[in-house]
């Protein structure tokens, strides 16, 4: 349910025509949303798919690749993460008491953490890149043969190849998460835009609503990639 | 009849002449699938005639014109209830008959000899046992079971058989296995039946059914001289396999004597078969499943050896029944002298695979 | 309550003054409504675009097969034309056809809504097909894709040098138009159904559409990701279907036909929901066992999740897996089965004409009939080893998408087409070429059941000669088809104009479409309907039709 398309004949302004009634429209736009959600739970699913079966292939190599990431940066995202589907929820609260400026508060912070979870996010890349664990970019298998971390145990080379499958499937899946929350901070773009006109402070609260639906989904499948991706077998 | 163009009369003519709709069968397991095949086709025409009687009958009965007014009935669970269970029967019948069929066509009989075929594009090379190479085309003695382990070095590749109805796919990275044994005679087609790029319908070849004298004359005539064991252990040598697996206690790799089929404890305690599989994985990727008590310091050979080198370590592998050779290979330092070494009893007489 | 039924005089029919297809002229209005009904003639304007592409391309691979030898093409060339058909077929014409034209037309109709649910999500759908269908073009005409329609790895992702990657990215976009698409019609069923119309009542074109909706939204996104795995392992070798890298080629199948074998489903199922409507109208019958048709259509749908597998029996799987999948297919097989028969037995006692949809319908059921069947003996495990990747599997698809749901398909378009357009379609000639489409399709794709069992393998620019007599018979027959599928593309744009004006509901069918003025207005109902009866209720046609003579005469 996108907004806008106003149909001057009926009331109030933002029910569409060809619905019934206001609570019609609601639950159409809510049901939709979380048919949409099952279809993105069915794409990430696929990479989860590969992802369980090649950690059970190549266990070691999962570790060390795991091992190789950076658990602060990772918590705090998580952290970040959490907290910016409060505050979305907070936002969704606001536009239900109909409170335009604490919506927009709500909203921007929102903006602000996602932000941060995503820079945060290309610094990790950054240190990926700069340490040559990139799959097709100069990826290298020295530091799991030959680890510069004491407490890491090295790697055969040809598991150590296998950092690789990892390593992609850690891009695949974290790039796809990112892609979502880029694609979910343009839209609150948009969506402070609308509400700073007061769109959504007057009972028409379903884009919100259904906004926040897709962001605490974007906040699940973190907390889904998290453990998954960097708490394999942590060392001590 | 003159009125027929002259080259649609000899169409006609040739078309009488080739017409077939089912290919010889030249194998053993040929008459089982064909009579699956013609039980399924009774199947398909009772079930095609039942419904289409059932259209037309009522087609003419019912038609507006003698039937101006249509009765309307809900339906009948015991209708329903019939054609739900029939048709599942009788599903469930070829269900079963085709499973059969099934692990008899991918389990091969325990004595059947083996031939290794490695999909490439675009051509099937074939290794017998004996060291005789063939690239699109396979002979086999007929009266023989024949187990063809499949392995394709690029995409995946489909070896198909129609006139013994058989058909696996050669897929990059691991062993598949089809078995059959020919009983008549003759020259069939081998295609590659899953596409594989520019020259897919180029990748097909003949394949050589011969009584089993031919065969024996056809083996000794087109050896290269080497078996397929003694090119591995030509291999196993120049790649210096012997360092590590000399098959003394202190050695720093497991003995590899007598290791073929037999039940290997891991070092994560689990326990595996020694497959061809194993052997080939153990190769690329040692550290994948390493023997318990042995550290991982193999290093990969991925990329070093050809599909065919794999074949043929497998298959020395496979023929070592004592460490003596590998012993004996380390005393000599050069490696011509492991050609010259004779042929012991441990490799597999040409033509003919170790029992 | 006599239920006899007479057509209505056609003579006195006039054409409405307003419509949905004159409420706005010019081309703006068209590419920017909301309107399902204009999106969807959007729709039907160019999937039969992409169908008449995607027909040649079948026409050079039949006429290249004439000739044992590749003499009329490279075998490079015919690669990339018989990719590039199967392309263009699945994902731009057999997945769109029904559910996007005739379903997007008829859904909001049939519930008894002014409108599909998201009106603009649907618009987004279409410009999402389009755009697909122009990078795919873009695929075809830079230099082809010669990967075939099935992207199998590593032949795509490391040993081809054409636009794999393009052709990929045209699919990602028509899927997912086929995801909204799908998404649009859950939510309308669910929520926007009018006053009385419960589960039960709905048509089972409703519930054919719903079943197929289940499979696109959770099958396509798989093939998604599917798909931008294999462009990242393409473009950056990231390594996961690479064998060479310890990545699994197998994964890539058994991703694939997960979204790909659900996706025939959703390629027939839409087909039996216009037969169901098609059968019951003109025997004037209610559809025999309805629940019975209608969850076997759901049936379908859950089942068709279970079953991928058995596109890989020959592949590696485990021999003990290959079992259990083999056993679901058979399962699957059932509730097609059941179909059948309930439509045969609808007619029992009917009152049966023989227009054209009801001849499209006929040829539906003999050539699925047949189609279904030899899915069996790709099911039965030892049979398939011999079967597969022969043109027994080119026939034995061909007969449940070409002779099953292009049949109803054109029976679809045939039979609401005076819906869609107020005017009828020219009787006689229609029923020529449906005559025609039928014969052209026996003689096309059964000798390929031959050839098939005789070993010829499919996607082979050149074969033995051997196999030629058969292959002649067969691109005989494809001509003869040819000119079945041309005749329509012919008098249906003729009859836009020349063709007899309609009236509400030519053919005295029940279904809410039809009690409304033909073509609908763009709001569909001046006042919402109340369902008051059940569907297929043709008493209760008959009681208002002689409502309607007494209350007017």
């Amino acid at each position: 349910m996108l907004p806008g398309g106003v149909d001057p004949h009926a009331h109030p302004a933002f029910l569409r025509h060809h619905f019934e009634s206001v609570a019609q429209q609601r639950e159409a736009a809510s049901f939709g949303m979380w048919v949409f959600l099952l279809t993105e739970i069915m794409f990430f699913g696929g990479m989860f798919a590969a992802y369980l079966i090649f950690r059970n292939w190549y266990h070691p190599a999962f570790v060390a690749g795991s091992n190789t990431l950076d658990i602060t940066l990772g918590t705090t995202n998580t952290a970040v993460l959490i907290f910016s589907s409060f505050t979305m929820a907070m936002a969704v609260y606001s536009a239900e008491m109909r409170r335009k400026g604490q919506l927009i508060l709500f909203l921007l912070c929102t903006i602000v953490l996602g932000l941060v979870f995503l820079g945060i996010k290309g610094v990790e890349w950054h240190e990926k890149y700069v340490e040559h664990h990139v799959p097709g970019m100069g990826f290298s298998i020295q530091d799991f043969v030959h680890p510069t971390n004491p407490k890491a145990i090295p790697l055969a080379p040809d598991m150590a190849e296998k950092t690789q499958i990892y390593f992609s499937l850690y891009f695949a899946m974290t790039g796809m998460h990112a892609l979502h929350m880029v694609i979910g901070v343009s839209l609150l773009f948009f969506l402070v835009a609308l509400a700073s006109r007061g769109a959504y402070t007057e009972g028409h609260i379903m884009p919100i609503e259904n906004f926040g639906l897709y962001w605490h989904f974007v906040d699940i499948i973190w907390i889904f990639l998290f453990p998954l991706l960097y708490l394999i077998s942590r060392y001590r | 009849m003159s009125h027929i163009s002259p080259v649609l009369w000899q169409f006609l003519v040739h078309w009488l002449k080739q017409f077939a709709i089912f290919p010889p069968e030249a194998s053993t397991i040929a008459p089982y699938a064909d009579a699956l095949y013609f039980a399924l086709v009774g199947m398909t025409i009772t079930g095609l005639v039942l419904v289409s009687s059932m259209v037309l009958i009522f087609s003419i009965r019912y038609s507006k014109d003698r039937h101006p007014e249509a009765v309307q009935i809900e339906g009948s669970t015991l209708l329903e209830a019939t054609w739900t269970l029939i048709p599942l029967g009788i599903f469930l019948v070829f269900f079963v008959w085709g499973a059969l069929l099934y692990f008899r066509i991918f389990n091969a009989p325990p004595d059947s000899m083996n031939v290794y075929v490695v999909g490439k594009q675009w051509m099937w090379k074939v290794e017998h046992p004996g060291g005789q190479h063939e690239i699109d085309a396979l002979h086999i003695p007929v009266g023989r079971p024949i187990q063809v382990t499949l392995i394709s070095q690029d995409v995946f590749h489909s070896f198909s058989i129609p006139a013994f109805r058989v058909k696996r796919e050669a897929i990059p990275g691991r062993y598949t296995t089809v078995y059959f044994q020919a009983k008549t005679p003759g020259k069939y087609h081998l295609f590659c039946t899953q596409y594989c790029g520019t020259q897919h319908s180029g990748m097909i070849g003949w394949v050589y059914a011969m009584t089993p004298e031919d065969y024996r004359a056809w083996a000794a005539g087109s050896t290269s001289g080497a078996s397929l064991a003694q090119n591995g252990e030509r291999l196993f040598a120049s790649m210096g396999c012997n360092a590590c697996h000399s098959g003394d206690a202190a050695a720093r790799g497991p003995s590899l004597a007598n290791i073929y089929n037999s039940r290997i404890r891991l070092a994560d305690g689990s326990t595996m078969v020694a497959s061809e599989a194993y052997l080939r994985d153990s190769i690329l990727n040692p550290s994948t499943h390493v023997p318990a008590g042995y550290a991982p310091i193999m290093p990969t050979y991925q990329g070093q050896i050809s599909e065919d080198g794999l074949i043929d370590l497998v298959e020395y592998i496979k023929s070592l029944d004592s460490n003596y050779r590998v012993q004996q290979m380390m005393n000599k330092s050069e490696i011509s002298s492991a050609q010259e070494a004779p042929v012991g009893n441990t490799a597999p007489a040409q033509g003919v695979a170790k029992p | 309550m006599s239920t006899i039924v007479s057509l209505p005089d056609q003579a006195t029919a006039k054409l409405p003054r307003k419509s949905y297809l004159n409420e706005e002229y010019g081309i703006k209005s068209w590419l920017l409504t909301g309107d399902h009904k204009r999106i969807a003639m959007l729709y039907l304007m160019s999937i039969t675009f992409f169908f008449v592409i995607g027909g040649m391309l079948a026409g050079l691979i039949r006429l290249e097969l004439l000739t044992p030898p590749s003499d009329l093409m490279a075998t490079d060339t015919y690669n990339k034309v018989f990719s590039m058909h199967g392309i263009i077929m699945i994902f731009l014409f057999l997945v769109p056809s029904v559910p996007a034209t005739i379903g997007n037309f008829l859904i909001p109709l049939m519930v008894g809504a002014k409108d599909l649910a998201f009106p603009k999500i649907n618009l987004l759908s279409w410009y999402l097909y389009v755009i697909g269908g122009i990078i795919i073009l873009a695929a075809m005409v830079l230099g082809g894709v010669d990967t075939g329609w099935t992207f199998t790895t590593p032949l795509s992702t490391h040993y081809l040098n054409t636009h794999v990657v393009t052709a990929a990215m045209g699919i990602f976009f028509a899927g997912f138009s086929s995801i909204f698409t799908g998404l649009n019609f859950i939510v309308t069923v669910h929520r926007m159904r009018c006053p009385g119309m419960t589960w039960f009542r709905l048509p089972l074109f409703v519930w054919g559409h719903y079943a197929t909706s289940i499979i696109m939204i959770l099958g396509t996104p798989v093939l998604a990701i599917t798909l931008v795995l294999v462009a990242l392992e393409r473009t950056i070798n990231i390594g996961v279907f690479d064998p060479t890298k310890g990545g699994d080629p197998l994964l890539f199948q058994h991703l694939f036909w997960f979204y790909s074998h659900p996706a025939v489903y959703i390629m027939i199922l839409p087909g039996m929901a216009v037969i169901s409507e098609v059968i019951s109208t003109f025997s004037r019958k209610r559809v025999f066992g309805y629940t019975a048709v209608a969850f076997s259509s759901v049936a379908i749908a859950v089942f068709g999740f279970l079953v991928w597998e058995h596109h890989m029996f020959i592949m590696g799987v485990s021999q003990y897996s290959a079992l259990v999948f083999s056993l679901l297919t058979m399962l699957v097989a059932v509730p097609s089965a059941i179909k059948i028969f309930n439509w045969s037995m609808t007619l029992y006692k009917g009152s049966i004409t023989f227009e054209t949809p009801m001849l499209y319908a006929f040829g539906f059921i003999g050539l699925f009939t047949i189609g279904g069947l030899t899915g069996i003996f790709l099911a039965t495990l030892g049979m398939d080893i011999h079967l597969t990747e022969t043109y027994f599997i080119v026939a034995h698809f061909h007969f449940v998408m070409v002779g099953g749901m292009l049949m109803a398909y054109l029976a679809g378009i045939h039979f609401w087409w005076p819906k869609m357009t107020g005017r009828m379609y020219p009787e006689g000639i229609s029923k020529v070429s449906a005559i025609v489409t039928f014969i052209g399709f026996i003689v096309t794709f059964f000798p390929q059941f031959l050839l098939g069992y005789l070993g010829m393998p499919r996607r082979y620019a050149a074969y033995p000669p051997d196999f030629q007599v058969l292959n002649v018979f067969s691109t005989a027959g494809a001509s003869i088809l040819g000119i079945g599928y041309l005749l329509p593309m012919l008098y249906l744009p003729w009859s836009l104009i020349y063709g007899k004006i309609a009236g509400n509901n030519p053919w005295q069918a029940t279904g809410l479409e039809w009690q409304i003025q033909s073509p609908p207005l763009t709001e569909n109902f001046t006042e919402i309907p109340v369902m008051d009866h059940e569907a297929y209720d043709y008493e209760w046609l008959a009681n208002k039709t002689q409502h309607e003579v007494q209350t007017v005469g």
